[in-house]
């Protein structure tokens, strides 16, 4: 452990390690100067670079309750679409893993013909741009699924609530949650599973007892995955929400809000940062989990 | 049911999110209570059935859900490609022949060929110099994490976080609130409106997505680097070449399937970026890039058959990279 240790710091340059702080410093200027906009007051702002701030310091929460709780014209507060996401992301983070952790454990610990192939299946799907399975799903949401008359899927009424929006972000992270899941219950000891089959647990039991409390890492790595990707998500939002209100994220409202002249840069700076405030909160505490999972997922394990 | 359009005069918040709380905390109880339900039955059936139902059990909602969602929609897709706006009925080759003749969408694919082509290599390779500035670097933690910090953010957000630093002003003795305005003036150029000009525009959209993925490529292939055995690095030193020479002679040789990794999954998130050309053009002044014009074509538009058949140009273009891919790792492992 001790060689390698001098060998770096031997190695270390300190024009590398200046050059690595400039970049550093250029790849935070875009968010900070959002987020010193964000405080400045309306006035500040549309007359001047938020550079001037330091010359002119006034500070203004204005921006903010002006964003999160006056509705503007026929649009409701932005603290609305804040639960919004909340409530559309809790159970598109849930409901995936949940079923991804069943399938990856069945996949890694059953042993049944064609399992090879379904897992290489489940693999090759998160090859699909979303893009290709929009319209069809959509469709299946409003109306249902029959051929020739015989429904196979009835239409269950759910267009313009938040059930679409889960299905259809469970829909899309089970591939790589699964592929995942499966690759770390992989590693859990054969020992273990054998010892418990011995002792007469049986599969369920097996599933509740070893390999959910086992998983808890790799649940945690996934979970911040899928959780920013759904805070995060704005095709989804925009369209199996429905196009109503009442159900669409944050992003939907920015997007919009970017759109529209109505809106000046005091409400768009102040809005765009509530609504990176959650993933940031959660990048900085759990980034060691979210490094994680980012490197099972791209590394060949 | 929830159909009501919203207005702000007619509803409260409250009114707003009770039903949707209502609904949010049933449906976590009854998915809850539901597999509690099974795994409480199915843990005391009969070993026999127990045989059959811990597929049905584990293995059958996520496949059945991907079936539906994932596989069987991607063939209905395909199928509609060849169909007419509404699905009514064949039209052959036809939404291909106008993807590839309009004037329009020959510069979606044009621009959507160069972000594919800008973005992975411009990001890995400032990833690749990130990571060996910062692998023998003290505190490199603290630069990492602000690199890195732009992938925690949406593209909606990015979009809004750029779009004010490319604001233009036209009149050029007011003072400039886009910090892109306020540099050029300051080095002596009239700026441009900057996200009206094309090809300019195309570029300062893709530096968006650059600055996103950099801190992604940055932290994969500095994990890499840190799989480099030392040894191997000293002994190269030892036998007299520089740090910089080492560094292209002796690690990116050794990591080189990870950079392949790095670089063809960005290629799969660029070909399919929507949010940040959606959020900071609307994909106008020539600033189109394929998901973009999908999803116009399909929702603006309604025309299914020309939003279908751009989605399976997407398929298309994924399937040689994932190629590329596989074949790589396939050579690296036989290569061991």
């Amino acid at each position: 452990m001790k060689a390698p240790k001098k060998a770096r710091d031997v190695f270390s340059s300190p024009i590398a390690s200046a050059a690595a702080v400039i970049i550093a410093i250029v790849w935070t200027i875009p968010t900070f100067g959002l987020l010193v906009s964000s405080i400045r007051p309306e006035k500040d702002i549309n007359s001047n670079g938020w550079w001037n701030f330091f010359l002119q310091p006034n500070i203004t929460l204005d921006n903010y309750t002006q964003v999160l709780f006056a509705g503007t014209g026929t649009n409701p507060p932005l603290v609305l679409f804040f639960f919004n996401s909340l409530a559309l992301t809790l159970p598109a983070v849930i409901f995936p893993i949940t079923l991804a952790l069943f399938a990856a454990y069945a996949l890694a610990w059953f042993e049944f013909k064609g399992k090879d192939l379904l897992f290489s299946i489940i693999f090759g799907l998160q090859i699909v741009p979303l893009q290709l399975t929009l319209v069809p799903l959509l469709q299946l949401f409003a109306k249902g699924l029959s051929i020739n008359g015989f429904v196979i899927i009835p239409d269950l009424g759910i267009t313009g609530t938040f059930i679409p929006i889960w299905i259809a972000h469970t829909i899309y992270g089970l591939p790589l949650a699964i592929f995942l899941l499966h690759n770390f219950l992989r590693q859990i000891p054969r020992e273990l599973i054998e010892a418990g089959r011995v002792d007469g647990a049986n599969w369920f039991t097996l599933f509740s007892k070893i390999v959910l409390p086992l998983s808890v890492p790799a649940i945690a790595s996934f979970s911040i995955f899928q959780f920013l990707w759904v805070w995060n998500d704005l095709l989804v939002g925009l369209t199996f929400g429905g196009g109503v209100k009442e159900v669409a994220p944050m992003t939907v409202r920015i997007a919009e809000m970017v759109g529209t002249r109505g809106s000046g840069w005091e409400l768009l700076t102040a809005g765009a940062f509530v609504s990176m405030i959650v993933p940031l909160i959660v990048f900085f505490a759990l980034q060691r989990y979210f490094v994680r999972g980012l490197l099972a997922g791209s590394v060949k394990g | 049911m929830l159909h009501i359009p919203f207005a702000a005069g007619r509803k409260t918040p409250w009114e707003v999110i009770y039903p949707n709380l209502f609904l949010l905390i049933i449906s976590l109880v009854v998915f809850a209570a539901i597999i509690y339900l099974v795994f409480l039955i199915a843990s005391r059936a009969s070993v026999r059935v127990q045989e059959w139902l811990k597929y049905v059990v584990f293995l059958v909602p996520a496949t059945l859900l991907l079936v539906i969602g994932l596989v069987y929609p991607t063939f209905r897709t395909v199928l509609m490609s060849f169909m007419n706006d509404d699905s009514t009925e064949f039209v052959g080759l036809d939404n291909y022949v106008w993807s590839f003749t309009i004037p329009e969408i020959l510069i979606v694919l044009r621009n959507t060929a160069i972000w594919v082509f800008v973005v992975p290599i411009v990001s890995t390779l400032l990833g690749l110099a990130i990571a060996y500035m910062t692998d023998r670097m003290k505190r490199a933690a603290v630069v990492k994490s602000l690199i890195f910090l732009p992938m925690a953010i949406s593209f909606v957000g990015a979009g809004v976080i750029w779009k004010f630093i490319y604001d233009y002003q036209p009149n050029l003795t007011k003072p400039d609130i886009g910090l892109f305005s306020a540099l050029s003036k300051s080095i002596g150029i009239d700026p441009p409106n900057w996200l009206l000009e094309a090809p300019l525009n195309t570029f300062l959209l893709i530096v968006v997505m650059v600055w996103i993925q950099t801190g992604f490529a940055m932290v994969v292939l500095s994990a890499a680097m840190k799989n480099v055995p030392e040894e191997v690095v000293e002994a190269a030193m030892l036998d007299g070449a520089g740090v910089f020479k080492t560094f292209i002679r002796v690690t990116i040789p050794m990591i080189r399937a990870t950079i392949v990794v790095v670089l063809t999954t960005i290629s799969i998130g660029t070909l399919k970026v929507f949010d940040i050309v959606r959020t900071m053009t609307g994909g106008n002044f020539q600033t189109n890039v394929i998901a973009n014009e999908m999803y116009s074509q399909t929702f603006r538009q309604m025309n299914y058959g020309h939003g279908s058949a751009l989605a399976v140009i997407l398929l298309v273009c994924v399937i040689p990279i994932i190629a590329y891919n596989l074949r790589q790792l396939k050579i690296e492992r036989t290569e061991r």
